[in-house]
């Protein structure tokens, strides 16, 4: 295996126990570190989960975790950069433009400089950056001179109920020559208040706040960290329902924005028949657990709704409901050919593209990029089957449109198997604990497969067992640049049905 | 009189047809039927907002629009009720004005110095610099038939009187359906429900506007849409049974033959508009030259 030869000096963990005593974690230099590091992205299987910076008394130490999709496991390295230094460092992003929004956000937050980064802009303007030179107001937007070329500034607050982030087209006519986006607006400070509480039922509701469509993920994630963080089991029921409500919410969003995706073309038929499938699907999430989104519903250590033998029954009678009418849906969308039109060979993201960016989930396996934790780091409920992603290689909107097809009748099939598991081997399942101590000074990860992709959290403790630091990766972080990418060249008028296709998270992304 | 009293009827009527059209192939009961009517009192009573770049060219343009369109009512009969104001080559006068209130309406979203304004506007002179010789060429048929050059005249008498007419009418009648689809914003070449601003071509353009203004706005579509309708129903029906109420009739089926396109279809790809519209002119050209070997009793073949 190359990687076991490359990342040598790296600690290897494996994903399901993910937790490492911060003594543990290898102190390399920068160059030990940029060299293992720009090596090993090459491969096409590594690609970097989580790049932070903590600070503490000495300086500011930067920690990095590489995932390897062949040998399932993830590498931990880290490098030191002093208090005060004013050291440049050799970036990364020159190499690997997949590290862009990590460097950037280092830069931002802690002042440290990346020698011949090519686009270290702001990234989300946190709170408690280092640089108050800069403002929103500011944003170093790329221009182009040009006669024939023309600037279109779209956002940040946009029409309908979207979230806000800004969008500069620079034009060429009708049609999109470069697009920049610029977002931040909805940076809440999500990862201070996280280390600022110890109330860990207020950690949890908070991470299911991260993105509002992925309640469950963000929550699934928190809480197997937690659980790794106290060294609690949780039964095998449990972690069945939890990937039931993963793929329940996966179901929801998709058909949901297959509807969206019909609405943006002005397709009304596709619309309203799915605007009332995904009712059904999240009206069974709220029947389980209160909440249309599954809020709630997931908790560390426990569960307040545990599944019961009725509710089983109406949601898989429910979701054959829906599988028996997606169908249809999907047979009139690939049969429609002013639907087709629209959707096909527009908004293209080639595989290399989505390789050089570090595109995650959905977005990358419509690019023919195998990008999906449920396979490669499984942990919970996917451990026990073999998850085979769905892969379209064409990357543009209809490739999206087609992944999301074939998921939720995927997802279904899983609901299904794991209800069947459930019955087989039910176990007591105890109410949430937000008590158990942490072990002190670690580290721990927790990384689920939301329906938008890769989710990666990072947690680490300090000598009380409390947090110290908290990172959070919502898969809109590296997709972003995706859409940016995708829109070239197309006309000004698709750009809706790209960015839909794309569906990202404004506040995943701003946190 | 009457004849303006029966495309105002109209021009109300459509846009509730197309609406509860919709609604109901979506499995909907839909909003009340005058809903649309209700909408425009609001706006009746609300005043315009204006933007800090706007000036006389955004205040005027409603005014001009609706007035244009109004004035165009004027020329049109219906059935056997005579138009207010006749004249020989009212067609071109006719084209013109509808041509006068685009041209407001797109001073004024140009007028207001925003880029979305300004794309609309642009969309918006291509795509009605290609619906142009269309209209022209739908009506020089009419007028080529009739041997006629008023509107009066056009659709006094029935056209041609002979039974090959009534196929040349059929073709105009889609032809002119296809226009009235261009002309009022509807899929697949606009989409009015739309709220993605970079798509729109006629609302981008009345983005701006708010309050008593929009509702000119409003009601100068709506006419624009009947008259167009009523100039197909019109060519149709004088072939056949060329009363007023027929005529009505079929107007408003236009309303429900946009309610069921714009349920089954999706909208085209804004680059492909262009060769829609010129199809429509190819279209025309085609209905025109079947009827010059109609009227001129050529024998093909």
């Amino acid at each position: 295996m190359r990687t076991e030869t490359i990342l040598n000096r790296w600690l290897k963990v494996d994903p399901r126990s993910g937790r490492v005593p911060l003594k543990e974690i290898p102190r390399l230099a920068y160059s030990e570190w940029y060299d293992d590091l720009c090596q090993c992205l090459h491969e096409e299987s590594c690609h970097v989960a989580s790049y932070f910076g903590v600070p503490g008394p000495e300086g500011l130490w930067l920690i990095c975790l590489v995932m390897d999709d062949l040998e399932g496991s993830v590498r931990i390295a880290s490098y030191r950069y002093g208090r005060g230094e004013q050291r440049v460092l050799p970036s990364v992003t020159a190499v690997h433009p997949a590290m862009h929004v990590f460097e950037r956000e280092i830069t931002e937050n802690f002042g440290v400089s990346f020698a011949d980064s090519p686009w270290n802009k702001p990234l989300r303007y946190a709170h408690d950056r280092a640089d108050w030179l800069h403002t929103m107001n500011d944003y170093p937007f790329y221009t182009i001179e040009g006669e024939a070329l023309h600037e279109v500034n779209v956002g940040p607050i946009h029409a309908g109920i979207i979230e806000p982030g800004c969008f500069r087209f620079i034009c060429n006519g009708e049609q999109i020559v470069h697009l920049e986006i610029m977002l931040g607006y909805q940076h809440r400070g999500v990862e201070r208040l996280m280390r600022e509480t110890e109330n860990r039922l207020r950690q949890a509701v908070l991470c299911e706040s991260i993105a509002g469509d992925s309640a469950v993920a963000h929550g699934t994630t928190y809480a197997l960290l937690a659980e790794t963080l106290s060294g609690q089991t949780v039964p095998e029921t449990l972690e069945i329902e939890r990937a039931i409500a993963l793929e329940l919410e996966r179901i929801a969003i998709h058909i949901a924005d297959t509807g969206a995706l019909c609405t943006d073309i002005g397709y009304q038929l596709g619309q309203v028949a799915c605007e009332a499938l995904r009712t059904i699907v999240i009206n069974t999430t709220q029947a389980w657990c209160g909440n249309r989104f599954g809020k709630g519903l997931i908790r560390p250590g426990g569960t307040y709704y545990p599944l019961t033998e009725s509710l089983n029954e109406r949601m898989l009678q429910n979701l054959e409901e829906v599988r028996r009418r997606f169908a249809e849906v999907t047979a009139d969308l690939l049969d429609s050919a002013s639907v087709l039109a629209r959707f096909e060979d527009c908004g293209v993201l080639t595989c290399s593209q989505a390789l050089r960016i570090g595109a995650v989930g959905m977005v990358a396996r419509a690019s023919g990029l195998k990008r999906d934790v449920r396979a490669t780091h499984p942990t919970g409920a996917y451990r026990t089957m073999s998850h085979e992603p769905i892969l379209v290689t064409e990357g543009d909107v209809f490739s999206r449109l087609k992944i999301r097809l074939e998921e939720v009748m995927q997802s279904i099939d899983y609901v299904r198997t794991f209800v069947g598991r459930w019955n087989e081997g039910r176990e007591e399942v105890a109410r949430p604990d937000y008590t158990s101590p942490w072990a002190p000074s670690s580290l721990a990860f927790a990384c689920q497969e939301g329906w938008r992709g890769e989710i990666v959290h990072v947690g680490m403790t300090d000598e009380q067992g409390r947090l110290a630091a908290y990172k959070i990766q919502d898969p809109s972080l590296h997709n972003w640049m995706g859409l940016a990418l995708a829109v070239r060249r197309e006309g000004i008028s698709d750009f809706p049905i790209c960015n839909k296709s794309f569906n990202l998270s404004y506040c995943g992304h701003d946190l | 009189m009457v004849s303006l009293i029966l495309i105002l009827f109209v021009a109300l009527m459509l846009p509730g047809l197309i609406a509860r059209t919709r609604a109901r192939l979506s499995g909907r009961k839909g909003v009340r039927f005058y809903q649309h009517l209700h909408n425009v009192g609001v706006l009746l009573r609300k005043d315009p907002i204006y933007g800090a770049s706007a000036g006389l060219v955004t205040r005027w343009a409603p005014v001009v629009y609706l007035g244009a369109t109004l004035t165009a009512a004027l020329l049109l009969p219906v059935g056997g009720f005579g138009a207010l104001l006749s004249f020989d080559g009212d067609l071109v006068l006719f084209c013109y004005l509808l041509g006068l209130g685009r041209l407001a309406l797109m001073l004024g979203a140009m007028d207001a110095g925003s880029s979305f304004q300004g794309m609309g506007a642009s969309r918006e002179a291509l795509y009605g610099a290609f619906v142009e010789p269309a209209l022209f060429l739908i009506l020089g048929t009419l007028a080529l038939v009739s041997g006629q050059v008023s509107f009066n005249g056009l659709f006094a008498e029935e056209l041609g009187g002979r039974p090959e007419m009534g196929v040349v009418m059929i073709l105009m009648i889609y032809a002119v359906f296809k226009i009235v689809l261009v002309e009022a914003g509807r899929i697949p070449v606009d989409d009015p429900r739309t709220h993605l601003e970079l798509t729109m071509i006629h609302e981008v353009m009345v983005l701006d506007y708010a309050g008593f203004d929009m509702a000119l706005i409003t009601l100068g579509g709506w006419i624009k849409m009947a008259l167009l309708a009523l100039i197909g129903a019109s060519a149709l029906a004088t072939t056949f049974w060329g009363t007023a109420p027929v005529i009505v009739l079929l107007a408003l089926l236009f309303g429900i033959g946009i309610g069921v396109l714009e349920s089954m279809m999706a909208r085209s790809r804004l680059s492909r508009n262009t060769t829609y519209i010129v199809t429509i002119i190819a279209l025309a050209f085609v209905i025109f030259t079947i009827a010059f070997l109609v009227m001129r009793e050529v024998s093909i073949g």
